[in-house]
């Protein structure tokens, strides 16, 4: 599914050198857990691999299903399968949710080569998916996540993940801001959408999310580098040790 | 008598002057407008009002070019090529060319009238000591037109006012809107251009407890010319709600002068302004805070692809006007470095409890939400188009008009964003 190769990258701006050299392989069907303390490059790797311009990739490389997708943009990736749901959603006024939705859909069917959805058959998907996560129908009256709270940001950002049904998911710190039934539900969504033929990369701080979204692996980035990896027993290492003594050994 | 000025006048002043002599009947009023803008002259940069619209500069422009005086004022005279449908179906259309009460609604009166503006003072404090609208518009022989709504009718079509669609016209017309009375007026302001300007002049006195909704349907043609003001008294507890659209047009002039007439008035004044080459926009407005309790919300978003835009927006609040709450705002979405846009938002304030504030922006699309958007699977080109639609959509949003209304709105600033994108 996916194999980063060495990857360094830089902030575009500055220069400042973020990744120093990741090597990480996801399986076809494989959740895999990135952890590590602040600071270390986690929201940067989800963002490079979303295709975001600010970051300059100067070595390595990312294989997505056998082709390199660096040439990609975010919109050229997202239809072939990447999905990243933001650690903080973005409210953007005077678009409204459906029409969001609906536009995203279609793009990427027809970027696919695939029909586009009529209106019916759209709104009746997403009422079902909204349905399982519990998120009624006067929010998708809003504008995109303007005046959600955190929690409904995130469920939100899991609505459009099952909507557009990708390949690979990024999912960068979707436990920050949630409360422990926030979490359940959001957590629920995911575990429905897993399958063997995709594969998450669920970024998080802490070990409660992994309670809920059981990793097949997980891997410790710190800066710039995967310096551990393990099955999930590593997280409760983490959790119980904290990062110091694993950076130690790596030092 | 005062003395005369001497400044001779530029070959733009002088064929300003010759088509409007050549532009209709004889009549004192009209004579007397002439002379004034013989003796006057267009304004320019050094008076304040017009410091970003030099008019004498960029008319001379249009009118400098060698045309013959006479060709222009032949083509100007051109007969109207279509007959527009009315921008809100149902309208009821008001000619003001030839004003016509057959066609009135219930509760109201249409009528012509021989009664102009008074071009000798302006309704813009930082103008000169005539009004340079009012002026060209009864130099060219306005015409004008008086439309009566009465006390408590409410009118539930638009009221659309057109005038000369297709040729140069000038017209002026006085709307008043009875005590808890309710209308919709759009001002259509379309067609062709001569390298002289078109002219409206529009007078709207509300009545207590009344709401108007106030159209201005700007999208004359590329090559025209058009100087408009709407100024607007506000009755106690009555609404003025106004959208403006500028959609077109060489060289626009828009004020927009308005002004309480008691204690619970509320001013809600939402504009677009759409840009490309070559095009020079302006909207002036002055808001006049008269009487205590009374509001205002003005925001105005330009989306530039070209051209020079302009904002001068002033908010006066009299020593009696306590607890005025008045807000402005003018956005700016700048798609090119070709064009530019310029806002001067300004408070007085002599009243000491009152909350106003003003702010401008200018920018390029949020590069987050295109990141947002594009993560999605929208393409880069899609994906602006959405966003630079939802800049300008909220301000029909704000509004809070009926959906048709709305529709008919966003179904214009769709079609320019199409057609420029």
């Amino acid at each position: 599914m996916l194999e980063i190769k060495n990857l360094h990258a830089r902030v575009a701006d500055e220069g400042t050198e973020i990744l120093k050299g990741v090597d990480l392989t996801v399986k076809d069907g494989e959740v895999a857990a990135i952890m590590g303390p602040n600071g270390s490059g986690k929201s940067t790797l989800s963002y490079i691999l979303a295709g975001r311009d600010d970051y300059e990739v100067t070595d390595g490389d990312i294989v997505y299903n056998g082709e390199s997708i660096l040439e990609m943009d975010p919109a050229e990736r997202a239809a072939s399968g990447v999905f990243l749901a933001f650690q903080y959603p973005l409210e953007i006024p005077g678009v409204a949710t459906m029409t969001f939705l609906k536009t995203a859909l279609n793009a990427q069917r027809k970027a696919r080569g695939e029909a586009e959805l009529m209106t019916p058959d759209f709104m009746r998907k997403v009422k079902a998916a909204a349905a399982e996560l519990k998120i009624d129908a006067e929010m998708l009256k809003r504008p995109l996540n303007v005046g959600f709270s955190g929690g409904e940001k995130k469920r939100a950002e899991i609505l459009q993940m099952a909507l557009l049904e990708p390949k690979l998911c990024v999912m960068d710190e979707t436990d920050s801001g949630l409360d422990i039934d926030a979490l359940k539900i959001v957590a629920d969504g995911v575990n429905a959408l897993r399958s063997p033929e995709r594969s998450f990369l669920v970024i998080t701080h802490y070990q409660r999310l992994l309670d809920y979204i059981v990793p097949d692996t997980v891997h410790v980035l710190y800066k710039g580098r995967i310096i551990k990896s393990g099955d999930k027993e590593l997280a409760l290492q983490l959790e119980n040790e904290g990062y110091s003594q694993i950076i130690g050994e790596a030092a | 008598m005062s003395v005369t000025e001497l400044r001779p006048r530029t070959p733009a002043e002088t064929a300003l002057v010759q088509l409007a002599e050549a532009a209709g009947t004889d009549e004192d009023a009209r004579r007397a407008a002439i002379e004034a803008l013989r003796r006057e002259g267009l304004p320019h940069r050094r008076i304040e009002a017009w410091h970003y619209t030099d008019l004498r500069g960029l008319m001379g422009r249009r009118l400098g070019q060698g045309q013959a005086v006479e060709a222009i004022a032949e083509k100007a005279a051109g007969p109207a090529e279509t007959v527009l449908a009315p921008l809100v179906a149902g309208s009821t259309v008001v000619d003001l060319d030839a004003p016509d009460h057959a066609v009135a609604p219930a509760g109201v009166t249409i009528a012509a009238t021989n009664d102009l503006s008074d071009w000798h003072e302006s309704p813009n404090h930082l103008d000169r000591p005539v009004d340079t609208v009012r002026l060209v518009n009864a130099a060219f022989g306005a015409r004008a037109a008086k439309i009566a709504i009465a006390d408590k009718a409410e009118i539930g079509s638009p009221i659309e006012l057109r005038s000369g669609i297709g040729t140069q016209s000038h017209a002026s017309v006085e709307v008043s809107v009875g005590d808890q009375a309710s209308a919709v007026v759009v001002e259509r302001v379309e067609g062709g251009g001569s390298p002289a300007p078109s002219s409206l002049v529009s007078h709207l006195a509300i009545g207590d407890d009344a709401e108007v909704l106030w159209i201005i349907d700007q999208s004359k043609d590329s090559d025209a010319a058009h100087l408009g003001q709407l100024n607007v008294t506000v009755g106690a507890n009555a609404t003025f709600k106004l959208f403006l659209l500028n959609a077109g047009g060489a060289l626009v002039r828009q004020e927009v002068h308005a002004v309480t007439k008691g204690e619970g008035s509320q001013i809600i004044m939402r504009g677009v302004n759409l840009l490309e080459k070559d095009q020079h926009v302006d909207v002036t407005t002055t808001l006049r805070h008269t009487h205590p309790n009374t509001t205002a919300t003005e925001t105005f978003r330009n989306v530039v692809t070209g051209g020079h835009g302009v904002f001068q927006g002033m908010i006066k609040v009299a020593r009696e006007a306590q607890k005025t709450d008045a807000k402005m705002a003018c956005n700016t979405l700048l798609l090119s470095e070709d064009g530019d846009f310029s806002a001067k938002p300004e408070l007085e304030i002599f009243a000491d409890d009152v909350q106003c504030g003003h702010g401008a922006t200018a920018g390029e699309i949020n590069r987050d939400h295109l990141f947002y958007l594009m993560s999605r699977g929208i393409p880069a080109a899609q994906a602006k188009a959405l966003l630079v639609k939802a800049f300008v959509d909220e301000m029909v949003e704000e509004l809070e008009v009926e959906e048709a209304i709305a529709e008919a709105l966003t179904g214009k600033i769709e079609a320019w964003l199409e057609k420029s994108h």
